[in-house]
């Protein structure tokens, strides 16, 4: 008896003679099948829906969404909304019907029929079985403690955020792919994480020993305690789990017990039904089980005696399932090798193939840098490539499952192979991955859909797509994992050119204009006005928001010197209030002092600050002055007199503009000394400060090479010799450390001065908000800035006097100007004292 | 029977600045106010601390009736106090009003300057 309420035909005065197709699960295997059945038919030019009479049950109260990135839901990064993958509307449009939170709980293969929990039943002519599988739980006492989870659905995400709430301590059992990412998540959301792995290394089926310990040591040191040989007996607690004890007799607290050691085919229904199951539900090369019109496809099945618990076979069995549902009898599943990557921001792992070598005729290259945590090996049998273990750096994996999967003769580049692609192809080229040029067309660029670069590019160009969002759309690449955006963007950039409309993403959620866009109206269309400028471009919030004020605040201060007047309340609090807060709502002072010099009478001072205003804390800085910690912001406009009385001036230490310019001795003291670093570097600051610029702005001066100033890790460094100064640019000591690139070799001071002024305004002019010169430079490229500051003269006094010309109106001391009153509503509180 | 709440001055509305905030010398149970006035001269009062980090709410960029915590970021809705998802969690709202371009806000009863109002009554 058919329960389901009766299906409105597709027209309806005809009665409904569709075949009948129920999927039984709602997953990522299962739905990736019905949406690649709709989409062959709207390609031959049919009405999908004509086909079939779709039926979708499901045991999550959800619609489909991409499983893979629950562990972006649990670290944060996403929210369960972002990561639908077709909502309710799309099941509607397609007339699917989807019965959701209601499992099947039996097949009657010989009636053809499903029932589900609730009791409705409904009739097939085509089942498709994609149960998944169910977390693995190991046989131990105290599992059914509140407090005990998996790491499977949305339902124990939810458990595991609402444990992160309410409590401190989480133990997650398996060090495997899901587990190390369980353990991230919650250590993202504020717990502290502690992981029990059987076995000694890390992810052992994927990485070998090397890697994996790289693995734990990166993780170590972002505080997740690591038990490994590690075998969990029990899980102990009274109320709820209070931690895990191991056989060797440790016990582990934790207030939150994850289980994630793995998978297991969801066979029960299959195997109740009659079909012929091992380990999985067993299929055919055509994903027929045993009853020719049942189709199994996901980590359920069984193929040729492998399992599945990588999402890339899954997307290869649902292409072959779609076709044999379509009647195309032609199509077969084979498997493919397979790669893995670990979703940890900031961790870079890529393994594929073989681990390593499997007897003495088998080769393992391998290379290590453990300062840079760097570690690559390669497996090669028969002058061919096996497989590939990476660590730190990834960019090459795509190449070598290439390699591998292409059964490439590597003997000619085995000495070259594992420094990468870059190198074994003799290119010395980008610095930035792989030459997506050069790949072949059926290089495969995204491992989680199975998408070529062919693809990509001829859904670039059949369609015009413009934008990364839209090559996601169209062709899936880069949508589930995401690590292989960089190569569909540069796929994108080479396809459509450089001037073709790759658009910048827009500066916020307010508006689709991006910052190179609104700084060239400012100036082309004369905005004059935050005001003008949100008309212009229609901002959806008419007061904007965090992101975008302070950017346009900049834009408007950059085009307008000394007609625009800045917006405080369009400021970050620092820059507003002209010191730097800290965590418990005090500020820092750091006042200036030029080079680094100092004089006794205004150290003196500063001590005399410090007692006077009981500050707590007197540190000296990285940019070679004194940082004054722990003041009460009603206490600043007086101890800012105090340092003004001394000659003291802000140090801008809270400013998107000049910080420091840090200095050696220089030849004055130092016998290496070529030039007087120190006075150069003095020169440049009473040059520089006060500037506004896109972000922070450090410079350094040193007398020699031995470069004591570490001028190669600034953003402008003179780096003084015999015959003159060598300037650098585009350096960064920071999260991620760069090098300078070397601009010009130059004879006189004058000339620095002129370079760093040019140097200056075209990255004030230029930059994006936010953009420190390191990124901007990679961005636009150190030989555009060579042009315009070396191969164009005049162009560079231009940027030059521009420079100078906006200095004349931000060269005075904002700390001398509050003393005087100036914003005081900002120092004293609610309701002030009426004055007497 | 006296009444548990009082509206208190806290000055004149120009006092606080459009997009802007102003904290204020005394609170409520040791906890911090912050007064807040929008660019269309909305006022609103909330406990000066995110529900995040307890950051001063007072030192955020206002935008419409949000605020921005200086400390992570978290937006926080003045209207009633609760962070905009996906951030969870709340601030306490205090009644504020303006009667001749004096701002009252509404504070427990018994309350002398200090920070400790309202504590006496319970």
């Amino acid at each position: 008896m058919d329960q389901l309420t009766p299906f409105t035909p597709f027209f309806p005065d005809q009665p409904d003679t569709r075949p009948r197709l129920v999927v039984i699960g709602n997953g990522m295997a299962g739905m990736r099948t019905i949406e690649d059945l709709l989409k062959r038919d709207e390609c031959e030019g049919r009405d999908p829906r004509d086909r079939y009479h779709i039926t979708v049950f499901g045991a999550e109260p959800h619609v489909n969404y991409n499983r893979i990135m629950l562990s972006a839901v649990l670290a944060g990064d996403k929210t369960t909304d972002e990561i639908i993958i077709n909502p309710r509307a799309w099941y509607e449009a397609q007339g699917i019907t989807l019965v959701t939170g209601d499992p099947v709980v039996a097949i009657d293969a010989a009636n053809r029929t499903v029932t589900a929990a609730s009791g409705r039943v409904a009739r097939f002519d085509r089942l498709l079985i994609a149960t998944g599988s169910k977390p693995l739980v190991p046989p131990i006492p105290g599992l059914t403690l509140p407090g005990v989870c998996t790491f499977r659905d949305i339902a124990d995400v939810e458990k595991m955020l609402a444990a992160a709430r309410s409590h401190r301590r989480a133990v997650v059992i398996g060090g495997g792919l899901l587990g190390l990412e369980a353990a991230w998540g919650l250590k993202q959301r504020g717990m502290s994480v502690a992981l029990v792995h059987l076995m000694p290394t890390l992810m052992e089926r994927q990485l070998d020993a090397p890697s994996g310990q790289l693995l734990q040591r990166d993780l170590d040191k972002r505080g997740i305690a690591f038990f490994t040989n590690g075998q969990t007996e029990l899980i102990f607690g009274t109320e709820r789990a209070e931690g895990v004890r191991l056989a060797d007799g440790r016990s582990v607290p934790g207030d939150l017990v994850v289980l994630a050691i793995g998978i297991r085919p969801n066979i029960d229904l299959a195997r109740a039904a009659g079909l012929e199951v091992n380990r999985g539900i067993v299929v055919t090369d055509d994903m027929r089980t045993s009853d020719p019109d049942i189709f199994a496809v996901g980590e359920c099945v069984e193929h040729r005696g492998q399992v599945f618990g990588l999402v890339a076979p899954l997307w290869d069995q649902a292409r072959v399932c779609a076709a044999q549902l379509a009647g195309d009898e032609t199509a077969m599943f084979e498997t493919r090798p397979v790669a893995t990557s670990l979703k940890i921001t900031g961790i870079d792992v890529y393994s594929t193939g073989a681990l390593m070598a499997a007897d003495d005729a088998d080769d393992e290259i391998t290379l290590r840098d453990d300062n840079r945590g760097l570690y690559k090996k390669v497996v090669l049998r028969d002058g061919r490539l096996v497989g590939a273990v990476l660590y730190g750096d990834v960019a090459d994996g795509p190449w070598y499952k290439q390699l591998i999967e292409n059964r490439t003769d590597v003997t000619a580049l085995r000495d070259r192979l594992v420094f990468g692609q870059a190198f074994a192809a003799g290119a010395v080229a980008g610095k930035t991955g792989p030459d997506v040029g050069a790949m072949p067309d059926n290089a495969q660029i995204c491992g989680c859909n199975g998408v070529s670069k062919g693809a990509i590019v001829a859904a670039i160009r059949s369609r015009n797509l413009t934008t990364l969002d839209a090559v996601r759309a169209h062709t899936k690449a880069s949508a589930s994992c995401g690590q292989c955006t960089n190569l569909v963007a540069a796929l994108l950039l080479q396809t459509t050119g450089p001037i073709g409309e790759v658009r910048a993403p827009g500066i916020c959620g307010c508006t689709a204009a991006g910052h190179d866009e609104i700084r060239a109206a400012i100036r082309t269309r004369s905005l004059r006005s935050m005001t003008e400028i949100q008309a212009a471009f229609g901002w959806t919030k008419p007061d904007g928001c965090h992101k975008c004020r302070p950017a346009l605040n900049y834009y408007l201060l950059c085009a307008w010197p000394g007609s625009y007047r800045d917006d405080p309340q369009s400021r970050y609090v620092n820059e507003r209030v002209h010191a730097n807060i800290q965590k418990d709502g005090t500020y820092s002072v750091v006042p200036r002092m030029w080079g680094g010099v100092t004089t006794p009478g205004e150290l003196r001072a500063i001590a005399d600050v410090a007692e006077k205003f009981n500050i707590p804390t007197v540190k000296v800085t990285g940019g070679q002055r004194i940082d004054l910690l722990g003041v009460r912001k009603e206490d600043l406009p007086a101890v800012w007199g105090d340092l003004n009385q001394a000659g003291l001036v802000s140090g801008h230490a809270y400013a998107k503009g000049l910080r420091t310019v840090k200095t050696c001795v220089g030849r004055e003291w130092c016998r290496f000394g070529t030039q007087d670093s120190t006075s150069l570097g003095i020169r440049l600051e009473k040059m520089c400060w006060g500037a506004w610029t896109p972000h922070k702005v450090k410079l350094a001066v040193s007398g020699c090479p031995r470069n004591c100033a570490e001028a190669t890790i600034k953003d402008l460094g003179v780096i003084c010799i015999d015959a003159g100064y060598d300037l650098v640019v585009g350096g960064n000591g920071g999260t991620e450390v760069r090098v300078t690139d070397p601009l010009v070799r130059v004879a006189t001071e004058a000339e620095v001065l002129e370079y760093t002024g040019a140097f200056l305004q075209l990255y004030r002019e230029e930059a994006h908000y936010l953009e420190r010169t390191a990124p901007w430079i990679v961005r636009v490229g150190i030989d555009t800035v060579r042009r315009r500051l070396i191969d164009d003269a005049a162009g560079r006094r231009a940027l030059h006097a521009r420079f100078l010309h906006a200095q004349q109106f931000c060269q005075s001391d904002p700390w001398a100007a509050r003393v005087a009153g100036e914003e005081a509503h900002e120092f004293v509180r609610l309701p002030a004292r009426v004055e007497a | 029977m006296t009444p548990k709440q009082e509206w208190r001055s806290i000055g004149p509305l120009s006092a606080i600045p459009q997009r802007g905030a102003r904290r204020l010398g005394f609170g409520i149970d040791t906890k911090p106010i912050a007064v807040f006035r929008t660019a269309t001269d909305q006022l609103f009062a909330v406990i000066d601390e995110c529900p995040h980090r307890g950051g001063p709410l007072s030192e955020g960029i206002v935008c419409g009736t949000t605020v921005t915590c200086p400390l992570h970021h978290w937006v926080i809705d003045l209207s009633d106090g609760v962070a905009v998802p996906p951030d969870e969690g709340a601030t306490m709202t205090i009644p504020i009003r303006v009667i001749d371009g004096e701002v009252f806000i509404e504070m427990p009863r018994h309350m002398p300057g200090t920070g400790q109002g309202g504590a006496g009554e319970r």
